[in-house]
């Protein structure tokens, strides 16, 4: 497989991805709907099947969706994508924003946030300035909008306040804007092919998380940290990032690397956005929501956006970065 | 067409900012003459109930609208005439007309209305008591039904004193229909209604 991508031009790999991925999704489009035509009865079991395949459902729904986004963003270059990407990282702050509860001083710096370091952060990916790009959230931002809110003369739960939207701004924006800025590093001898590291590793680390998730519902061994979450156990946090870095390694041919060197890559990315989502999973807890969208879809409209991206979300500033160290760029 | 433009634009404007979504609890949007009365936090809340109801009920479904504030510029009459087809009260109880007579020529006309019986807008989370018309209004027309609607979120998008708006997830829910009970008084009603509205937040 290696070999074959690997010697495939540009467009001849463009069009063999094209046709896997959107064969799978086809596949699993249609397993879930024959599945859904059974007749499950009424009782408990029935209805937990149910459930099962309306999650199903939804988790394809969004793979068409990122995979359809993708490829428009593909189709009408790196501006584009930038682009849809600023969005999806909009979106996700505003679910990030509404389950966490702001007071009316942090009116100023939420409007920082929305319109001010949104654009800044992804027009600075866009001009390719990568020196200010890793600093300005953590060093710049980290200090201005605190700044904002205490003008806002309200002390209450100051500390609390700021550090939700530090972290919103870290993972939302930070966070989410490392995966379009792959698109603009200049690989050596990797001319015009960037797109095929976005989707190296956006399609390893969601691999990554269903395989864990299939895994752990198959295995069904005691949780490491039942308070925060009912499903994730090392045995198979093991097995997901292992399978996934493998899934990797036979992608070798479309990224810059050798196997092995996929392998090394893609196990980074796939340590990364699992922890970062089981993070996700505490500070979910600690707002007592099962899911960013879920149980409280029904009082903010939440889509649960953050739910889907937020892997992604800490596997791509660790992968951009080690990316970049080891090219040397 | 300048007005269905603006229309279409804080259309979009709200889905973006807040997503704009109605969530029907206790009956489904209909076209029958309906009186729906909710919380008042911010300016929104007029765009986002507008926003939740289908197009179909947007034009037959107007609000009320404080005449001194809303026709004070050109541009703020405009909007609230051209776009929204609201329904403007004096606030000043100097004038010796009924306040309600432009509510009730709408009501007779076959509008539905939208109201906002604490008067003004709030700015502590929980509503304040609510103020007699809805109860004149309802003893009036007893044909007409009334729907309580509890809008959530909308004051951290635009509080009052702020122009620029953010973006944070809204909903507006719409309860069961309620009526006034046979000889039941004004304020007891009244109170009814107001935890009708309250309850709403939280299912």
């Amino acid at each position: 497989m290696y070999f074959y991508l690997k010697n495939l031009g540009p467009t001849q790999q463009v069009g063999a991805l094209f046709i896997i991925v959107f064969g799978l999704l086809l596949l699993s489009s249609i397993v879930a709907f024959v599945m859904s035509l059974r007749d499950y009865g009424d009782d408990e079991a029935g209805d937990r099947r149910r459930r099962e395949l309306k999650n199903l459902d939804g988790v394809i729904r969004t793979s068409w969706f990122m995979v359809f986004v993708f490829w428009v963003g593909w189709l009408s270059g790196p501006l584009v994508a930038l682009t849809l990407f600023g969005g999806v990282s909009f979106f996700a702050l505003r679910e990030f924003m509404t389950l966490s509860p702001t007071r009316r001083g942090d009116h100023r710096s939420l409007v920082l946030a929305f319109f001010v370091v949104l654009p800044l952060q992804y027009w600075l990916v866009a001009s390719e300035h990568f020196d200010m790009f890793a600093v300005f959230i953590p060093v710049y931002v980290f200090l201005a909008l605190p700044v904002a809110s205490a003008l806002a003369n309200d002390p209450l739960r100051f500390l609390e306040r700021n550090a939700k939207l530090q972290w919103g701004i870290m993972v939302c924006i930070y966070g989410m804007s490392h995966v379009p800025a792959l698109l603009m590093l200049k690989f050596p001898g990797y001319d015009h092919k960037n797109a095929f590291m976005v989707f190296f590793l956006v399609l390893v680390v969601q691999f990554c998380m269903a395989i864990q998730h299939l895994v752990s519902r198959k295995l069904k061994l005691p949780p490491a940290a039942p308070a925060i979450s009912q499903s994730f156990n090392w045995p198979s946090w093991w097995i997901g990032v292992f399978i996934a870095s493998l899934f990797g390694a036979l992608l070798a041919g479309i990224t810059p690397w050798v196997p092995g060197t996929a392998f090394a890559f893609s196990f980074i990315a796939c340590v990364a956005g699992s922890m970062g989502h089981f993070v996700m999973k505490a500070l979910k807890r600690d707002r007592g929501i099962p899911s960013w969208g879920g149980e409280m879809r029904a009082v903010t409209g939440a889509g649960g956006l953050l739910d889907r991206v937020d892997a992604l979300c800490f596997a791509a500033p660790v992968f951009f970065h080690s990316a970049r160290w080891y090219f040397d760029l | 067409m300048l007005a269905k433009l603006m229309s279409y634009f804080l259309l979009g404007l709200i889905r973006f900012l807040t997503g704009a979504q109605a969530r029907w609890h206790g009956c489904p949007p209909k076209a029958e003459q309906r009186i729906y009365f909710a919380n008042h936090q911010s300016h929104a809340d007029l765009v986002m109930i507008w926003a939740a109801l289908p197009k179909e009920l947007r034009h037959i479904t107007r609000a009320i609208a404080a005449k001194d504030y809303w026709t004070k510029t050109p541009f703020r009459q405009w909007i609230t005439t051209a776009v929204f087809h609201v329904i403007y009260v004096s606030r000043d109880r100097s004038s010796d007309e009924d306040p309600l007579e432009p509510l009730i020529d709408a009501l007779s006309n076959g509008d539905s209305i939208i109201l906002f019986p604490e008067g003004t807008r709030g700015h502590t989370g929980e509503p304040q008591a609510f103020k007699a018309g809805l109860y004149n209004l309802a003893t009036r027309f007893p044909n007409v039904v009334l729907v309580p609607a509890w809008i959530n979120n909308v004051q951290h998008v635009l509080p009052k004193g702020e122009v620029v708006p953010v973006p944070v997830l809204c909903s507006v829910t719409f309860g069961a229909p309620m009526q006034v009970a046979e000889s039941e008084d004004r304020r007891a009603f009244l109170d009814r209604a107001r935890h009708a509205v309250v309850a709403l937040r939280d299912v």
